[in-house]
């Protein structure tokens, strides 16, 4: 992953716009922002993240690049869509957050700590993994994520909820044992294997 | 003329006839207006009412008519006829209308349709009919001041409409700032790089015409005269003169760009990379001719970062720039950034803005340039460093909120503003403008007032902005383009094809002795008794126009085509000498002296309303169109202006035993509304003197109140009025009644 970021840094130097444009997933939108900040002012998160997109993608066009990859704003990114759909230039904001946090995944800029990563981190190792999303396993992750008393602690508060979903066999804890899994799993993961072959294909990505 | 016949109708449609009654307001107009004729119809707008009307002119030989019905604003196609002299009672609109109907208010609502019906005869019989300004110049050349865009659009439209023109350019080559630019910034679809200027082809057009005359490297050495006789001496450079009769003048002389020097913080004169937008536009075409890109002027090097800086020298608020915004620079900066992102899209453009302002389709031009990679960045640019062939740019970012720099530019652009051309300050012939120059005046005036055009606010020209663009404040004389507003190209060819229309309408009505806008059309004008005047310059000093000259005895010389009938003259004339046939210290003084006042112990106090004709007058008719209820004590009389009230009205009034005045006028000041521009201001400040008439009668102050009122005032004026109702009733009845 340095590799891949020092790599990047020499080919972009100075241009970190540039850099968004080609690499980034609607990337090619920063420039078209106008910066009226409706963006920011209908995001439901407002508060809670360090840069709102405005700020973002003026950090970005400033060539803030460090601080805009080690931002925890596009893991905040709930994907409303409040602010697509309010944006008068029309950017896809939504996709543009979660393709700047995937890229900054890639490069291992993107914040380690931060909550909403890690759970992306599961979520996608999860339903990679056999297909399918194995939603007891992932609930179970979640739980246990900070230590054994704290998700113990944390299943106790939802055993009500828990024995319900089991009652109405919305739950099944055999899925923990024999997980379902695709028809064809092996041929997913190959599938997904090609498309990152084709990505990093597309974005300039050494191999 | 014949012996004066007069006649009163009285209109009963429109529930007239159910709310008052109408035999007892005939015979009002029989015995008390002392009119021979009074007829009573059920619906007097009908064809069959108005035949009846000219059955009478025709046939009895009346010469004037009273209507007592709707608002003189109504139904006026109706009641149009030709060389009779017409007054009219606002029955509908201004009684009815306006009062409940209630068995309680019959009794007001009836003494106060009486009242309108004895001001209309009272009026009537003070009134003369109209014969046009017997001064008339038949000239319909039109004068335009200045070559560039605006000039040259405006030549080109004149023509089209087949007048001819008369063109002066104090430069040798035509086109202005237009043949500077190497291109404009788009104003057709699809609005996304910048275009030919086409300036070639307006100049052509105008050289290749004959009806044009154009006079290079000339300025005017005298305008004298009037719509529709005006005398244009031109001085040449060579030292020839000529002297060209005109019927209206276009002033289109543009402007200068804000000095750059004057900016030195923003590096201005200490490098050749920082340069203003119009140094951009001569390194383009420089480059442009030699089939190569932009270069640094410095060293010839290559450029690959451009800064623009927005706002240089503008919208300042320490006092020391313009405290103005100019309108075109953001999208010429833009423009500009294209010239290097077409070219080679691997040149850095930033553009430094604080707010972007792009009128017009520049909405779309911007995100075009956003497209080609323009950098914008929000920000306040607070140095520009040269060091050696490069400069450092430093900025506030306005967003992230932080100091930022950008820290080697080659070139830097100042978007520095537009300082109107519009000659010397009349009022202060001393004074520099914002350039720090002594302007020279450009139209050479022989006017009383001074040579050139007024000026409103930052050294443009008084042009009546909000309602009537190119109206200046000299009759015939139109100002287009940036001498009366900073504006781009586009802004500037829509400003010169209506200020020529304009122009074309001035010398039209001046070869028929009317009036120009706002009363246009009007037959009557000022006439003044000189044997009574006692010169003392008030009216030549104050009319909005400069339409009034003084011989050499001081005495007022009118022009009335330079004239709009507004009355101010009539209003400032303390012997009272000034007068129109149809409007006069008599027509107003009578309608005022008709009103029947009830006695001090009746509690029914009389207001007399002098309401503007132009806002407050239709508001208070559409107050009662919206059946907005007001008091019964009110009299309305509309004037043509605020300005045109005289105070012998007030004092008259107050004599009279009425119980107060309320003078409803425009808003004045920077953003006034006047239709006559100083009319209302000059009212307010001769209302101010009058304290000191009512101490000397004993009477409280608040009997006469002056009011700022706005066509849209529909819901405020009848507050106003009641709230006026009330404290009159507090501070109570006058105690001047009974002896007039």
């Amino acid at each position: 992953m340095g590799a891949m970021n020092e790599q990047a840094l020499a080919k972009y130097t100075n241009n970190f716009l540039r850099e968004v444009e080609e690499r980034v997933e609607e990337g090619d939108w920063v420039k078209m922002c106008m910066q009226c900040g409706v963006c920011a002012g209908s995001c439901p998160f407002g508060p809670d993240w360090e840069h709102s997109p405005q700020k973002i993608f003026m950090m970005i066009r400033a060539g803030k690049r460090d601080e805009v990859l080690s931002s925890d704003s596009m893991w905040m990114c709930t994907s409303c869509y409040n602010c697509v759909v309010r944006c008068p230039r029309e950017l896809p904001i939504t996709q543009i957050m979660h393709g700047l946090a995937t890229y900054a995944e890639r490069l291992g800029l993107a914040p380690k700590m931060n909550p909403t990563r890690k759970f992306s981190l599961q979520f996608w190792d999860n339903c990679t993994r056999t297909g399918r999303v194995n939603e007891l396993k992932l609930v179970l992750q979640v739980y246990f994520r900070d230590g054994f008393v704290s998700g113990i602690g944390k299943f106790w508060d939802m055993r009500a909820t828990g024995l319900k979903l089991l009652l109405a066999r919305r739950m099944n804890p055999f899925e923990l044992l024999f997980p379902h899994r695709c028809k064809d799993a092996k041929g997913i993961q190959a599938m997904l294997k090609k498309a990152y072959e084709i990505e990093d294909r597309r974005k300039g990505f050494a191999k | 003329m014949a012996e004066p016949k007069f006649a009163a109708y009285l209109c009963k449609g429109c529930g007239i006839g159910e709310r008052i009654d109408a035999a007892r307001t005939a015979k009002i107009a029989e015995k008390e207006g002392k009119i021979a004729l009074v007829r009573q119809h059920e619906f007097l707008c009908s064809a069959e009412g108005v035949a009846l009307i000219g059955s009478d002119i025709e046939q009895q030989g009346v010469t004037h008519v009273a209507i007592a019905a709707c608002s003189r604003r109504s139904k006026t196609e109706a009641f149009q006829f030709p060389n009779v002299a017409l007054a009219r009672a606002n029955l509908r609109e201004g009684v009815i209308w306006v009062r409940p109907d209630t068995e309680e208010a019959r009794e007001t609502t009836q003494e106060m349709a009486d009242d309108y019906v004895r001001m209309a005869c009272a009026e009537l019989k003070k009134m003369k009919l109209p014969a046009g300004s017997p001064e008339r110049g038949c000239s319909k050349r039109i004068l335009v001041v200045g070559g560039g865009i605006s000039g040259l659009t405006a030549a080109v439209e004149a023509r089209k409409t087949g007048y001819e023109v008369v063109l002066v350019e104090k430069q040798a080559q035509l086109g202005g700032w237009a043949a500077k630019l190497w291109k404009r910034v788009p104003e057709r679809e699809p609005h996304a790089a910048p275009v030919d200027t086409g300036i070639q082809a307006l100049i052509d057009a105008v050289t290749e015409d004959a009806g044009v005359k154009v006079y290079t490297n000339a300025t005017l050495a005298q305008t004298s005269g009037a719509p529709g006789r005006f005398n244009a001496t031109i001085a040449v450079e060579s030292g020839s003169t000529a002297i060209e009769e005109i019927g209206a003048i276009v002033q289109a002389t543009g402007f200068s760009l804000y000095d750059m020097n004057r900016l030195p913080e923003l590096g201005a004169g200490k490098s050749p990379n920082v340069v203003d937008q119009a140094g951009l536009e001569s390194l383009a075409r420089e480059a442009a001719a030699k089939g190569l890109p932009i270069r640094r002027p410095s060293d010839g090097g290559e450029v690959n970062s451009v800064v623009f800086v927005q706002c240089a020298g503008q919208r300042d608020d320490t006092g020391r720039h313009l405290p103005y915004c100019s309108g075109y620079c953001c999208n010429t900066s833009i423009k500009q950034a294209m010239y290097f992102k077409d070219a080679n899209p691997a040149v850095d453009t930033v553009v430094i803005y604080t707010d972007l302002r792009v009128p017009g389709n520049g909405e779309d031009f911007y995100r075009s340039a956003q497209k080609k990679g323009v950098t914008f960045t929000k920000g306040r640019v607070t140095g520009v460093e040269p060091s050696g062939d490069a400069c450092k740019v430093s900025f506030r970012d306005l967003i992230l909120d932080e100091d930022a720099a950008i820290e080697a530019a080659d070139l830097v652009v100042l978007a520095t503003g537009q300082v109107a051309n519009a000659g010397v300050d009349i009022d202060n012939p001393d004074a520099t403008d914002a350039n720090g120059a002594k302007p020279i005046s450009i139209l050479n005036l022989n006017y009383r007032q001074g040579k050139d055009l007024p000026k409103l606010s930052h050294g443009f020209a008084d042009s009546h902005f909000i309602c009537f663009p190119y109206e200046t404040r000299r009759t015939g004389i139109y100002a287009a383009g940036p001498v009366r507003r900073p504006m781009d190209i586009a802004q500037a060819k829509e400003d010169a094809t209506g200020a020529v229309l304009k122009a074309i309408q001035a010398a039209e009505n001046a070869e028929l002795g009317r009036a120009a806008h706002p009363r246009s059309g009007d037959l009557s004008f000022p006439m003044v008794r000189l044997d009574g005047c006692t010169q003392c310059k008030r009216c030549t000093v104050e009319c909005p126009f400069g339409a009034i000259d003084e011989d050499e005895k001081t005495y007022p010389v009118f022009n009335e085509s330079r004239c709009r009938r507004c009355g101010t003259c009539m209003g400032a004339c303390p012997v009272r000498v000034i007068s129109f046939e149809n409007y006069s210290v008599d027509t107003v003084g009578a309608q005022i002296k008709a009103v029947d006042i009830p006695d001090e112990f009746s509690e029914k106090p009389r207001i007399l309303v002098l309401a503007c004709e132009n806002d407050a007058y239709p508001a208070l008719d559409m107050a009662g169109m919206q059946r907005n209820h007001y008091s019964a004590f009110v009299r309305v009389i509309p004037v043509r202006c605020l300005g045109s009230v005289n105070s012998i009205w007030i004092t008259d009034a107050l004599n009279g035993g009425y119980d107060g005045v309320m003078l409803m006028g425009c808003k004045h000041g920077d953003d006034y509304q006047c239709h006559f521009v100083t009319g209302s201001a000059l009212a307010k400040e001769r209302m101010s003197r009058i304290d000191e008439t009512l101490k000397t009668m004993a009477l409280e102050t608040e009997r006469v109140a002056t009011y700022e009122v706005a066509i849209t005032d529909i819901g405020r004026l009848p507050k106003l009025i009641e709230d006026y109702a009330r404290l009159i009733e507090k501070i109570g009845m006058s105690p001047m009644k009974g002896f007039a």
